[in-house]
């Protein structure tokens, strides 16, 4: 038994904590007209960094009205937007090194874009082309990529929490000094994987961020049927960790936060918990319409805290924007997107052989006997199988 | 070689890989100073150091998760699971992450350094929760490695192999044979290869295949049934996921007969899969329906254990069933 057991204060009658016994403050640094809070402590950050946050967030912007579009003329399956939590995402990562490993979701698709990912990459990876690096065996949006140190995404909600803490414990054991930085949403946060990953990255010491997107809804499910508690925020002091909640469409309040816990987590070999409150400006997906669970009001109302507008006024204040090149920026990006559905919707799928290919380091003569049996029936009836059967 | 029980030549095979590989790290609940429930895991912390074999918190999805999310990022993960019923809650991590990690990013990352440690199987009056054989959960799993050795000296040349395959491994480990089975075990750093299972005796009757503690009594039942005349080839699986089909087949093409002997319950249990893959292999060649000793389909019972095993006298009436069929 440790001494934290034995040592406890002692009072003599009952006495209980209730959630606001916690008191869990907003950081916010930037103001809706784009000036920041008189006593506000600023992030680092320079022209060359603001200007790539914001190139990031116009690009991302753009990506998601597009390929949305795109999901609803019915040329890709699936779609995700990262609308209104653009702040949360490109502040957390901007706040990184580039060898930091990121393990995400699915709405974080803007930090990909700023470690480099190509618009080609996006592309290939949603129209599952034979350039695409996952092979095409995955749903649109679970991107991944070894050389940006963004491992893949997976359906499962929360299983890249403890993963993340493994990974923690690797950077830790390999003398890196990086951080595993893990975004995930307030819905998954209530799986049991956030409470495994966060107690055993408190216990065994494992620098690692783990960053909650509080976008309020979890599909269709408002964070009132989600948790009784003060947050998530509360419970990472819970476990003993370093923790702070911000305001997410507040780019320079995600970006102090996000620096200072890296520091942390490095210094001490520590997690960090960030929860960003923010919300979910789109649908859940391209399968989902949440006209049937919230009101017009209320996205309206969240409109006006628009974190991409908001970090344009600052850059505008600041005289490191133009209103003249923002639009010639979203410009581009239209025509750069546009182009790049076209070229990579022509691709073809990948060769059938990968289908048993990455199951194991190497296919079984079981898998090669699948395939080849495979092959002789698509042979048999190739007008059945129209995309594979003439590239056998 | 010196003679050991299986627990000794787990924790030797520990040592070794761990000696020769400095990226390894085992970890699981009480793995730590305290060696394990069983000691598999004894004096490796004083050996190796906390950081690199450690108590982890009582989650095993956590664990599972850890494990995964050090092995996707280049070490060698060797996570112990208390008792496999226990595996349960970490089915999630194994079977949505672990072994679709390769194939779901196009190799992009692998946990090809993971291996989950498990004790297994009846036979010690544990009942419902410490006696189940659950391989057939995970040998339905696409990408994932199932292997379960029947000795010391098989234990640490499969355990050796396991964890420098390149693939995740979940390793069953016999916990009624921990201490039971003893023999010589080479003392040099040796592997015994995965996907290959090991004829131990020949025979021209019947093919007998198992794999772990149900091997001695597959023994037991063959030498019952030499008393009357009948000569029976048995069969270690050894691994069962990449099972290694030509093995059995040549084996039931040559004695015409088949019997598959587990543990685990009869329905949905991993001998349906061998019997339906030899039907197909072998049709001409058999000469009597394919026999499954099995546990019955029920959960593992405590008081009724000796009933409900598929034990040696099982065994040896459905040889002769079979031979005279």
């Amino acid at each position: 038994m440790s001494k934290a057991t034995l040592n406890t204060d002692t009072v003599h009658r009952v006495g209980f904590l209730d959630k606001a016994s916690l008191h869990i403050p907003i950081l916010r640094i930037l103001q809706a007209d784009g000036t920041t809070y008189e006593t506000a402590v600023l992030p680092v950050i320079d022209e060359t960094l603001a200007t790539k946050i914001y190139d990031t967030c116009v690009f991302t912007r753009v990506l998601d009205e597009r390929m949305l579009g795109a999901q609803r003329q019915g040329r890709i399956s699936f779609y995700m937007t990262c609308t209104g939590e653009e702040a949360a995402i490109v502040g957390s990562v901007a706040a990184l090194d580039q060898e930091d490993v990121i393990l995400a979701q699915y709405r974080e698709h803007a930090a990909l874009r700023y470690r480099g990912f190509t618009t080609e990459q996006f592309m290939n990876q949603m129209f599952s082309n034979e350039k695409d690096l996952g092979k095409g065996r995955q749903m649109p949006i679970h991107y991944g990529s070894a050389a940006l140190h963004y491992q893949t995404i997976s359906s499962p909600l929360a299983t890249q929490i403890p993963q993340a803490t493994g990974v923690g414990y690797s950077l830790k054991m390999q003398g890196k000094r990086k951080v595993a930085v893990c975004y995930f949403g307030e819905g998954a946060a209530s799986e049991g994987d956030f409470h495994a990953g966060l107690n055993m990255a408190a216990v065994l010491k494992c620098p690692v961020i783990f960053f909650c997107r509080n976008n309020g809804y979890a599909i269709s499910t408002p964070t009132e049927e989600q948790f009784a508690g003060n947050g998530i925020a509360s419970r990472g002091v819970g476990y003993g960790m370093h923790t702070i909640r911000v305001d997410g469409n507040d780019m320079l309040a995600v970006l102090a936060a996000t620096q200072q816990a890296r520091a942390y987590a490095i210094e001490h070999n520590a997690p960090v918990l960030i929860e960003a409150m923010t919300y979910r400006l789109g649908a859940h997906s391209s399968s989902d319409d949440p006209s049937g669970y919230r009101s017009k009001d209320e996205e309206a109302k969240w409109q006006q805290h628009d974190p991409v507008k908001r970090f344009k006024l600052w850059l505008i204040n600041k005289g490191w924007l133009a209103e003249a090149d923002d639009v010639k920026l979203h410009e581009k990006y239209r025509e750069e997107v546009l182009a790049a559905v076209k070229v990579a919707e022509k691709i073809p799928m990948p060769m059938l052989d990968e289908i048993i290919e990455d199951v194991y380091d190497k296919p079984t003569p079981v898998l090669r006997k699948q395939l080849a049996d495979l092959k002789e029936h698509i042979k048999k009836y190739p007008q059945a199988y129209p995309k594979s059967a003439g590239r056998l | 070689m010196a003679e050991m029980n299986m627990l000794q030549a787990v924790n030797e095979a520990l040592s070794i890989a761990m000696q020769a590989d400095e990226r390894m790290v085992v970890f699981g609940e009480d793995v730590g100073h305290f060696g394990g429930v069983f000691r598999a895991t004894s004096g490796l912390q004083e050996k190796f150091g906390r950081d690199r074999c450690f108590n982890t918190p009582l989650t095993e999805q956590g664990i599972a998760g850890f494990a995964n999310g050090l092995a996707s990022n280049g070490m060698t993960a060797v996570a112990e699971i208390q008792f496999a019923d226990y595996i349960f809650p970490a089915f999630d991590q194994i079977v949505n992450e672990s072994a679709k990690f390769r194939y779901r990013s196009g190799n992009e990352f692998d946990v090809g350094g993971l291996v989950f440690r498990t004790p297994y199987g009846g036979g010690i009056a544990g009942g419902h929760y410490h006696s189940q054989s659950p391989e057939a959960y995970f040998t339905q799993t696409p990408g994932l490695k199932v292997v379960v050795p029947r000795n010391p000296e098989q234990a640490k040349g499969l355990l050796l192999a396991s964890i420098r395959d390149k693939n995740p491994v979940i390793f069953f480990e016999p916990k009624r044979l921990y201490r039971a089975s003893v023999g010589e075990v080479p003392a040099d750093d040796y592997e015994i290869e995965l996907g290959k299972a090991e004829v131990v005796r020949e025979g021209k009757d019947i093919t007998l295949v198992a794999w772990g503690a149900q091997m001695e009594i597959l023994e037991k039942a063959a030498d019952m049934a030499a008393k009357e005349g009948i000569s029976c080839e048995i069969i270690d699986l050894r691994t069962l996921s990449p099972w290694d089909i030509d093995t059995v087949a040549d084996s039931v093409k040559k004695t015409g007969r088949l019997l598959v002997n587990h543990e685990a319950p009869l329905t949905g249990g991993f001998a349906g899969e061998i019997a339906a893959t030899i039907q197909q292999e072998c049709f001409l060649y058999l000469e009597s329906p394919i026999s499954r000793v099995c546990g019955l389909d029920t959960p593992y019972p405590l008081i009724h254990e000796k009933e409900y095993m598929p034990d040696a006298f099982k065994t040896f009436e459905a040889i002769k069933a079979s031979v005279t069929f």
